[in-house]
């Protein structure tokens, strides 16, 4: 039995760990490959489905000395191999570089949320300039992963906001031109895609194929792997669903997707979220809903107990119905396809 | 209350409160037709279901369809194309029973 009062969250319609003990499926954590950390709410775009409510009036930022504990804990454990960078837009967090080259001194992978506009918008506040982007993640061999909605303007600009398409095709011209996504697997550029409604991805397998080819024959544009993450119904993009009437149909139709194998390759049994404050969480959305990992007392980056949190329940709610509907959905787009 | 109830879908398979044999007939048939790969693509039948949808218009088969497409990868210019051939089918179905009405003129003496 968990010590974690939270756990009474999932007592609602949608009752994720009710429908775990139908199936016989127990989800405990595998491992701690990889540490997420979300350095700031700041984005220079506010977009409709976020779930992070970013915007450029977000004023949330990773302070240098928890950036320190973050690769004092990415120093202290080997089983860590990733970094996995995300916001807002990290890039705007002050100490996003230092960050990044002291991680890649220490011989983690790192992987950054970028999402492309932020290389040609710069800085929402400070007008500071971005455009050194994608030299500075070639040089580093950062592995860049970017959200794109769709491989036509119209459903990319209705979710992100008027103009995002054209930026964003600017920026990947840039990261191709520095050698991202060209097919020797030195750097590696992933896309996301995500629905623009209340409608499951299609095959992350068949949406590659029409992306690499749409985008190659229209803008000679080339990228590695598409992720394909379905819309989590919190915050944002819950609202939209609820002003719309449409939030208990797409609750009962994520239900009705439910999959055993996509549920088993959850991404929080092998990661750890970490806010722009310090706490850990299971995921970037329990992050969002504030359900803060508590095993005896809140967990902090500042006392970072890997046996305890490898030995953690995990918390679940109903949005964990996102992950686990259809092929399933992650950072790293499909669990079960 | 209206004739079409976008909810009344869910209660599609009410129908076969009576003679379920039959109905449970036809949905391993439209399981078996409609909602499996086979020599097309359910993408494909996706975009014919659509098609028909509109041909015959039924709201319910267009909100359906319409994010069967989208959840099969199809996108909106597919989709527009999709009814569009319905739609010139239809036109032309009206239009290729002209011949009858010139058959019958032509006894007119016209």
């Amino acid at each position: 039995m968990r010590d974690n009062a939270l756990h009474l969250v999932v007592k609602n319609k949608y009752d994720f760990e009710y429908n775990l003990q139908l199936n016989n499926i127990d989800l405990p954590p595998l491992s701690i490959e990889t540490l997420q950390v979300n350095v700031t709410l700041k984005c220079n775009q506010a977009c409709l489905h976020c779930h992070v409510d970013s915007s450029p009036k977000r004023t949330e930022q990773m302070s240098k000395a928890t950036i320190d504990k973050c690769l004092e804990i990415l120093q202290d454990h080997h089983q860590i191999k990733n970094l996995d960078l995300t916001g807002g837009a990290p890039e705007l967090n002050p100490h996003f570089d230092y960050f990044v080259l002291e991680a890649k001194k220490l011989g983690k992978h790192v992987m950054v949320r970028h999402n492309l506009t932020v290389t040609i918008d710069g800085d929402p506040t400070t007008k500071e300039s971005k455009l050194y982007l994608p030299k500075f993640y070639a040089d580093n061999r950062v592995e860049v992963i970017s959200s794109l909605p769709y491989y036509q303007e119209y459903f990319t600009d209705k979710q992100r906001g008027k103009g995002v398409f054209q930026k964003s095709l600017d920026a990947l011209r840039m990261l191709n031109s520095v050698g991202y996504g060209n097919g020797d697997g030195n750097l590696i550029l992933d896309l996301v895609y995500n629905p623009v409604g209340a409608f499951l991805p299609a095959s992350q397998q068949t949406l590659e194929a029409d992306f690499k080819k749409e985008l190659w024959e229209k803008y000679k544009i080339r990228f590695n792997r598409l992720y394909t993450i379905t819309n989590m119904p919190i915050h944002r993009f819950k609202e939209q669903l609820e002003r719309n009437g449409g939030y208990e149909e797409y609750m009962e139709k994520l239900v009705a997707a439910f999959n055993p194998d996509a549920a088993k390759g959850v991404m929080c049994r092998s990661l750890l979220s970490v806010s722009h404050d310090g706490k850990i969480f299971d995921c970037d959305f329990n992050q969002m809903l504030d359900l803060q990992i508590i095993s005896g007392k809140p967990m902090t980056v500042f006392d970072f107990d890997y046996d305890n949190l490898i030995s953690r329940r995990i918390i679940f709610g109903s949005h964990c119905f996102g992950c686990t509907a259809g092929a399933g959905s992650s950072c790293g787009g499909a669990t079960a396809e | 209350m209206n004739y079409y109830e976008s909810k009344d879908l869910a209660r599609f398979a009410e129908v076969g409160k009576f003679k379920p044999d039959l109905m449970k007939k036809f949905f391993d048939y439209y399981s078996a037709a409609v909602g499996s790969e086979g020599a097309l693509t359910k993408r494909e039948k996706a975009l014919i279901a659509l098609a028909i949808a509109h041909f015959k218009p039924c709201p319910y088969c267009i909100d359906a369809y319409t994010t069967a497409c989208l959840e099969n990868g199809s996108n909106p210019d597919q989709m527009t194309e999709a009814i569009h051939v319905a739609a010139a089918m239809a036109a032309g179905i009206d239009l290729v029973h002209g011949v009858q009405m010139l058959n019958n003129l032509e006894k007119q003496g016209a």
